[in-house]
């Protein structure tokens, strides 16, 4: 029982998430904002109005990649991925210099970064490249044309000066063990990595608590036989001792001076007047919000400027101060639903290039989504990167829109893939 | 070759749990700053909500007929937020505040260097007459607005050191009272300083919610949380602003003070201290710079002889020494005690007159030997054991009007003179003396100090025959028409009597000697009789080993019913009679009549000047 048109075809979950997310968006970006002289939403010489304008134009660009073939984004991955390397050469040549970083393109009255392009083109020429027939994860050749793939345009955008964007490609090896490669290696980076920040961000006892419900939960999910048990168990083990001795380290080799600095790399400690400052309003606004919140509109933290960059980076801050816990709790279920939701979706694809590709965009949001919010309550250094569909910005709402849009025909076309 | 490839969908649970794990934790850090830490909430108030002080306004200062003394002007700060400055005609504003283009730029490099966006002083204390006609234009300049201030102002510019005067709160005041904050206006001296509490009303509060420019965006909560500021209490002296004036006006040139009490209720009528200041001058912004002129003064005129410069009372202490000796009965108003003029010894007479003489012939003449002689014979009364009880007699007596000790009222710093104790005398003489060894005592020499506010109050008590209020500038609180008298009491210890343990007929005979020292043959302030009014007084020549001796004088008048007891002290001017009797008589006339009749009095007393003599 297909429906004929495409739109009958469409994940009608995924959608609505996605309308419920810009809706959220546009409604903070209008606290953050609210100017009792300019109380309409549909006033286009505010921000809440132009971000009105944003989804608009995001919304029938969807539309008509809906209506574009599915093959069309498989068969021209190269070409958007090379469109892609090329804005970001050009970005260093002509590009305009906003906020410490060289990242946009002027076009006319358009200026775009071209760094949102390349997340998009990324996916889609990993997705296109591993998803032919005689590519193999456990192969060599496959593995450097790969992580190339990412790591190129990675370091294009670290030429930028824009480390914040540049580290969102990190997030694509997950797609590549998704794929077969990395494995082990990989996978104990990652974790040391992380444990290593989160260690020195957050006390090492909420990072033993973490552990230990990751262990509770992979001993759900593995097969309990005895030796997956025992890894599982030197594992956690291992990474309590990790913990345990970045946190000597830091605290008993390292001199004062130099925690100093790590720390406020970290964004654990800041002089009031640089990026600390965000920092430490932000957290003031979203503690401020309480279990409920005060209320919409009522957030004087935010509506009062008090959180620089609260309509973009710092969007989460209105939340949080004017929706409480109960409201951060809904988003970020939200979110989570939304990955959850994609990574699902991918799984049912019978075409390698848009299980990849959903896997793309997932691992997009989330580090997106994951390391947004993490700034705004002081869990990991504050780099500006958006929060997709919430933050205000034509370019970045428009690139989301159009790689979840795609990922949508992709998955409303499944069945016509043999 | 697709069957060769191994299916690795399995990892899919473990990004998902990735994923999971990552929203945990993001979870739990909310939870921990939005539910379990408090400290965000509180950091939040102080960062967003602004108390903004209201004042209130300081109590008014009215003298005892209802003129006004101290008061309250605003003055206008005209205020500038740089960055909201714009797009103004500075050709038009500039004349509007006569002022020139460079000047403008000057004004505005220093505001603009302040800062761009809170607000400063862009002229200060501007008055009010020309606040009217700017702020009526200023709407047409955007970022710049006025801000009032409130100052104390002094319309007759008299009596600064009893009024006292305001300035910025400091630390350990601050610390004391938690009621002031940085910047608040605090009496310093004066009634300013001791009526504080009265006067400052009390503070309402403004809350306000602000940006993170500290402009404000709205009331909090539509201003259900903030109070209005109270107004001070009116405050209504004692003192006769028109006789302080006059008195200020004749001790111009001297130095000395004059001090003037209602003998029938305490109130000060008027204190003079001279050399004085305006108290205008140490008002508002130039109080620092003034304050400190006037302290490195030579001619101290931030000091308040009137209740802080001591003296020997001289010849004026004669009355008390009568009054104990009649008290103690070793003599009685027709004892006759013989003189030698200058020859007399052990204490010589300042000139020859009749001898032998009685208790009013000696006041008229002042007579050194007849006080002497009085001394000696109360100290050698039967009545007391031995001449050291007779000393105590004395000295309890003559406490009793108020000498060694400092009053406790609303004049600050008071200071208590010398009277001589018992211990002193035995301590000095290794417990050998008598009535010779102290005889200085007779004549208000030798250890007596005393300050001009005592005897006054000697005068007044004697005036009353027996009692005195402490002397005290308050005589109510309110305002002259409106009199919160009946809801706010003064201090009761103002208005208990202190009797002086003398039988009242003592004091009616002394009385009747001080009046004959105006009215005598032979009276030494004879020339400063006024006519129409019976006045009772005494001089005083206080020596003084440092130059000239100091002028003294003591009446109160009318001496059947006195409304006025005075002291006077001209410092460095010699004879009693010849300075401060005349500016003491001045005084009363003025204060009973209203007005001098005698120019010629009052010219020759404008005409002192110290290096004539």
């Amino acid at each position: 029982m297909r429906s004929k048109n495409i739109v009958g075809r469409i994940d009608i979950w995924l959608l609505l998430i996605y309308l419920s997310l810009v809706t959220i968006g546009l409604l903070s970006i209008y606290a953050a904002a609210f100017n009792e002289t300019h109380p309409h939403l549909w006033d286009f010489s505010q921000n809440y109005g132009k971000q009105l304008l944003f989804i608009g134009v995001s919304l029938m660009v969807g539309f008509v990649l809906l209506l574009i073939d599915a093959k069309f984004f498989n068969a021209f991955a190269y070409i958007f991925y090379g469109l892609s390397i090329i804005c970001l050469l050009l970005v260093l040549v002509v590009g305009s210099k906003i906020s410490g970083s060289t990242s946009w393109i002027q076009l006319g009255p358009i200026s775009f970064q071209p760094s949102e392009f390349a997340k998009f083109g990324t996916a889609l020429a990993l997705a296109h490249y591993l998803g032919e027939i005689d590519t193999d994860p456990s192969k060599l050749r496959t593995k450097l044309i790969s992580y190339g793939i990412v790591f190129v345009p990675m370091l294009l955008i670290l030429a930028q000066g824009d480390a914040g964007s540049a580290s969102v490609f990190i997030i694509f090896l997950l797609v590549l063990y998704r794929e077969g490669m990395g494995g082990k290696i990989l996978i104990t980076g990652l974790v040391a990595a992380t444990l290593f920040i989160l260690s020195l961000c957050v006390s090492k006892w909420y990072v033993m608590i973490g552990l230990v419900i990751l262990y509770a939960l992979f001993l759900l999910l593995i097969d309990r036989t005895k030796k997956n048990i025992w890894l599982l168990t030197w594992i956690l083990i291992a990474a309590c001792a990790f913990v345990f001795s970045v946190d000597f380290a830091f605290h008993h080799v390292l001199k004062p001076h130099q925690q100093t600095r790590i720390n406020i790399i970290l964004g654990k400690e800041h002089d009031i007047k640089g990026v600390g400052y965000n920092l430490n309003q932000s957290m003031i606004a979203i503690g401020s919000g309480g279990f409920s919140g005060k209320g919409y509109l009522n957030g004087t933290m935010t509506k009062y400027n008090f959180v620089p960059e609260q309509h973009t980076d710092f969007i989460f801050c209105t939340i949080g101060e004017e929706m409480g816990f109960i409201g951060s709790f809904v988003l970020i279920v939200l979110y989570l639903s939304l990955i959850l939701r994609i990574i699902h979706l991918a799984e049912r694809q019978r075409s390698p290039f848009s299980r990849i590709y959903g896997y793309g965009i997932a691992c997009i949001l989330f580090f997106h989504f994951a390391i947004n919010i993490g700034m705004t309550i002081g869990l990991v250094p504050v780099i500006g990167i958006p929060l997709p569909f919430l933050s205000y910005g034509g370019s970045s709402l428009l690139m989301f829109s159009m790689m979840l849009f795609v990922f949508l025909k992709q998955d409303a076309n499944r069945m016509n893939i043999l | 070759m697709i069957k060769n490839k191994i299916n690795y969908s399995s990892r899919k649970y473990v990004i998902g749990a990735i994923y999971i794990l990552v929203a945990i934790i993001l979870l739990v850090k909310l939870f921990i700053i939005q539910i379990v830490d408090d400290s965000y909430k509180h950091s939040y108030e102080s960062n967003t909500l602004r108390y903004i002080t209201q004042y209130p306004s300081r109590g008014k200062i009215y003298d005892r007929n209802g003129k006004l003394l101290v008061y309250n002007d605003a003055v206008y700060d005209l205020m500038v937020v740089p960055n909201q400055v714009k797009n103004i005609d500075t050709l038009s504003f500039c004349k509007l505040l006569n002022i020139n283009d460079s000047i403008f730029n000057s004004y505005m490099t220093k505001a603009k260097k302040y800062s761009r966006i809170t607000p400063s002083i862009f002229i200060s204390q501007i008055t009010k007459e020309e606040y009217g006609r700017i702020a009526e234009m200023l709407y047409r300049y955007p970022g710049f607005y006025f801000q009032t201030r409130s100052i104390r102002q002094y319309p007759m510019t008299i009596a600064a050191h009893t009024l006292g005067s305001i300035g910025e709160v400091t630390k350990p005041e601050m610390s004391r009272d938690r009621y002031y904050q940085l910047g608040d206006y605090i009496g310093k001296s004066g009634i300013e300083k001791y009526y504080e509490n009265e006067l400052r009303g009390t503070k309402g509060v403004k809350i306000t919610v602000v940006d993170v420019h500290n402009r404000e965006k709205e009331r909090y909560m539509n201003g259900e949380c903030d109070t209005l500021p109270q107004a001070g209490t009116d405050i209504i002296l004692g003192i006769d602003a028109d006789l302080q004036a006059y008195g200020e006006y004749l001790m111009n040139g001297k130095t000395g003070s004059i001090v003037a009490i209602e003998p029938t209720t305490g109130q000060i009528l008027a204190m003079v201290t001279s050399p004085t200041y305006d108290p205008n001058e140490l008002v508002g912004r130039k109080r620092g710079i003034r304050y400190n002129e006037l302290l490195n003064n030579p001619d101290k005129p931030l000091i308040n002889r009137a209740i802080s410069g001591v003296y020997p009372p001289g010849s004026t202490f004669k009355m008390i020494n009568g009054l104990v000796s009649l008290e103690s009965g070793a003599i009685t108003v027709n004892t006759a005690y013989p003189c030698s003029g200058p020859n007399s010894e052990p204490i010589k007479c300042t000139h020859y007159h009749h001898s032998p003489v009685r208790l009013y012939d000696a006041i008229e003449n002042s007579c050194n030997p007849y006080f002497w002689l009085a001394f000696q014979d109360m100290m050698n009364s039967k009545r007391f054991g031995n001449q050291k009880e007779a000393y105590m007699f004395w000295y309890n007596n003559v406490t009793s009007f108020g000498l060694g000790r400092a009053f406790k009222s609303d004049i600050p710093f008071t200071v208590p003179g010398n009277i001589p104790k018992k211990e002193f005398y035995d301590r000095m003489y290794n417990g050998v003396w008598n009535a010779l060894t102290v005889r200085s005592l007779s004549i208000g020499q030798g250890e007596i100090l005393v300050t001009p506010l005592q005897l006054a109050n000697v005068a007044a008590a004697i005036g009353n025959e027996g009692y005195y209020y402490e002397p005290h500038y308050i005589k109510s609180f309110g305002t002259p028409h409106d009199s919160l008298s009946q809801q706010i009491p003064i201090d009761s210890s103002f208005i208990t009597k202190h009797i002086i343990n003398i039988k009242q007929k003592h004091f009616k005979d002394v009385k009747k000697g001080m009046q004959s020292v105006f009215e005598g043959e032979h009276g030494t302030a004879r020339m400063s009789k006024i006519p129409g009014i019976t006045v009772g007084g005494k001089t005083g020549t206080a020596e003084n080993p440092h130059g000239l001796d100091h002028s003294i004088f003591m009446a109160f008048a009318p001496v059947e019913n006195p409304q006025i007891a005075i002291a006077v002290v001209v410092e460095n001017a010699g004879f009693g009679s010849t300075w401060a009797a005349p500016i003491a008589s001045l005084m009363i006339e003025k204060y009973i009549k209203g007005a001098s009749t005698r120019p010629y009095l009052e010219q020759r007393v404008l005409t002192f000047n110290k290096s004539e003599e």
